[in-house]
């Protein structure tokens, strides 16, 4: 298990290798254009792109160029230039709101979706199923850009029960963080919540069909043993590795929408903010942070895969 | 073997409701099992072997299911059971064993705790390391080395003989009255089939168990049963001692089924003989005697459905469902010299 864990760090570290490689070389090889005039902003003085050009070294080799990059990326020098900001600054400045929307729709996601998945199943083909594919379809089917406002109008508009949008952190007040983040949760999750219980419904259906499920009986458990233990504990298993893409890239980028709709300062804010002014620091900054994250929780799903699924781990070992 | 029956099973039907209609998989089946007996039920796929034998543990109880008939345990009546006392039986008085052990056990929990969980379903306050030392018990019973260390793997960390044992080790765990194999040893290789037809048989002397053994391979039949029946579209076409089905098989089926074995004893035939055509569709059944379309001995009588009946004065309890004469039968049932079934004209 250590040397499976070693493993998956090793080629985590390959992945995100790669990724900046294919940062520097979209955004500083292939334009056409000056790279250092992307990189200084739509208004740049010409005195201001002379110094981002020796500043990046754009005169030097490729791989030096890239080293430059990276040195930027790691000693926090990578900075927007109007104003002149450290991007990192704003990315962990960004982190406790989008973490705090991510996290916290991911677990409302996961409870409701597996929670009707698993009700649909067992009770396949009767009234409750029915009703619960027809919200599970009419979940997948709004989308994020619709169901947020629609959540606004009514309950902080028209009844006031939630407030309109904004993020207050944790550490300031507890109540009010929840209270802020609970519409912005539910619009982030009723996605997920419709495709999970899909998703999960027909992994049971499929498992309940093993001939295992049928040992369960034979020996004697009861239908909700044979149903948890069995059948629902072995169609996690492919959930698992869904969860870890899809919290990635919830933390990402799928959350920009959401952020924006509710006015939440967080990464996805403000990697919307650079798109729209075109500022490059910033873009390739939350690129390499959302590439980070999502490269990290997805080898972490692997660890965890690997616990669940003893068979993982004897792949593993055989191809040694 | 004048001993009560353990196992009563009386005029037992499983029908299926589908969208095609209701599919009869069982169809009139009858038999007393007595401990220490094994019973061999014999037939191709879709015979209603398999059926035949869920349904004597409750697992073909579904919405669309229709079971009738009767079978009893120590004369208590299953059929009307209710959900809950089949689930205290199953694995307690009754255990089965699957085809293929291969996919009969979870794959991700160890198989010392599948069994565990097993004992623990029915015995609630055994601890989990009581259990585990019964696994290691249970283990060197059924002849798997190193059974304490073996406990703790999983079940793809076993070979396919080592996993039957261990199902075998499960159904054995909480010494049951009734046994039952569904083709046991199907799923593995020749040398591995016959070590688990010796542990069933010496577990069945052992431990009285009465045994009911799934199978289509009549050699493994030839070993180890007592009595057999032997079952086509539902129906038992012949029914009787082991000697009796082996000796003087009286239902053209079982013919087909004995001619197409190898036999170190007889001549190599040119060809192994088979029997042709297709079992029916147990939805579009044909009139009379199910077998007559593939049957090369068909005559009038057979658009007539034969009664499973006694037709040799001397075996009374040898029963087959077929219009020929005894004689007849004696007749045409040898081809090339040995019992098989001539290609229909």
């Amino acid at each position: 298990m250590t040397r499976f864990i070693a493993r998956r760090l090793v080629g985590m570290i390959a992945v995100l290798f790669a990724v900046s490689v294919i940062v520097f070389v979209v955004f500083m090889v292939l334009p056409k254009q000056n790279p250092a005039q992307t990189l200084a902003g739509k208004n740049a003085t010409p005195l201001l792109v002379k110094n981002i050009e020796a500043e990046w070294g754009f005169d030097d080799s490729l791989p030096q160029q890239y080293l430059t990059m990276m040195k930027k990326v790691f000693t926090g020098e990578l900075i927007q230039y109007e104003p002149r900001i450290p991007v990192d600054d704003r990315i962990i400045e960004g982190i406790p709101a989008t973490f705090s929307l991510a996290i916290g729709a991911a677990l409302i996601w996961l409870f409701f979706g597996l929670l009707l998945g698993y009700l649909s199943a067992i009770r396949a083909g009767g009234w409750l199923d029915r009703i619960l594919t027809g919200v599970s379809i009419a979940g997948i089917s709004i989308p994020v850009f619709f169901l947020g406002p629609v959540l606004i109008y009514f309950f902080s508009n028209k009844f006031e029960i939630f407030p309109n949008g904004q993020y207050v952190p944790f550490s300031e007040d507890p109540a009010e963080w929840l209270k802020h983040l609970i519409l912005p949760w539910f619009t982030l999750a009723v996605l997920s919540i419709g495709f999970y219980s899909r998703v999960l419904r027909s992994n049971m259906l499929d498992v309940m069909n093993e001939d295992y499920v049928r040992t369960a009986r034979a020996k004697g458990l009861s239908e909700r043993q044979v149903m948890t233990r069995h059948v629902l504990r072995n169609s996690l298993i492919p959930i698992i590795t869904l969860f870890g893409l899809d919290f990635g890239a919830t933390i990402a980028g799928t959350a920009i929408i959401t952020e924006a709709i509710f006015s939440i300062d967080g990464v996805g804010n403000y990697a919307a903010e650079a798109v729209q002014k075109f500022e490059l620091p910033p873009i390739m900054g939350v690129a390499l942070y959302g590439a980070f994250f999502v490269v990290l929780i997805n080898t972490i799903v692997d660890i965890v895969y690997a616990y669940l699924d003893p068979r993982v781990r004897l792949g593993e070992s055989a191809s040694e | 073997m004048s001993q009560a029956p353990l196992l009563s099973v009386r005029d037992l039907r499983v029908g299926f409701a589908t969208e095609e209609g209701v599919v009869q998989a069982v169809d009139g089946v009858s038999f007393d099992l007595r401990p220490g007996e094994v019973l061999a039920i014999v037939g191709e796929s879709g015979s209603g072997k398999s059926v035949t034998a869920q349904t004597l543990i409750g697992l073909t109880r579904a919405n669309n299911a229709r079971i009738e008939g009767s079978v009893q345990l120590d004369g208590a009546e299953l059929t009307e059971a209710s959900d809950a006392e089949m689930r205290r039986l199953r694995g307690e008085r009754i255990a089965m064993v699957f085809q293929d052990p291969m996919t009969s056990f979870n794959p991700v929990y160890r198989i010392g705790a599948q069994i565990v969980e097993a004992i623990r379903a029915h015995r609630p306050d055994t601890s989990k390391q009581q259990g585990k030392a019964r696994v290691v018990e249970l283990f060197e019973a059924v002849g798997i080395p190193k059974a304490a260390q073996r406990v703790d793997d999983y079940p793809h960390e076993f070979s396919g003989g080592m996993r039957q044992r261990a199902m075998i080790a499960m159904a054995l765990a909480l010494e049951p009255e009734v046994l039952i194999a569904d083709e046991p040893t199907t799923a593995l290789d020749v040398t591995i089939q016959a070590q688990i037809l010796d542990l069933l048989e010496q577990l069945n002397r052992e431990h009285n168990l009465a045994t009911i053994l799934i199978t289509h391979d009549l050699g493994v039949v030839a070993e180890v049963a007592d009595r057999v029946l032997v079952m086509y579209a539902g129906k038992v076409v012949e029914q009787g001692t082991l000697d009796e089905i082996f000796y003087d098989p009286q239902h053209p089926y079982t013919w087909g089924l004995l001619g197409s074995l190898t036999r170190i004893d007889r001549p190599r035939p040119h060809r192994l003989p088979q029997i042709a055509g297709q079992p029916p569709s147990l939805l579009d059944l044909p009139d009379g005697c199910p077998f007559r379309p593939r049957c090369p001995h068909e005559f009038g009588k057979c658009s007539e459905y034969p009664g499973l009946d006694a037709r040799l004065a001397e075996a009374p309890e040898h029963r087959d469902r077929c219009w020929l004469t005894p004689e007849e039968k004696r007749e045409k049932r040898m081809v090339e010299g040995q019992i098989g079934l001539e290609a229909p004209r």
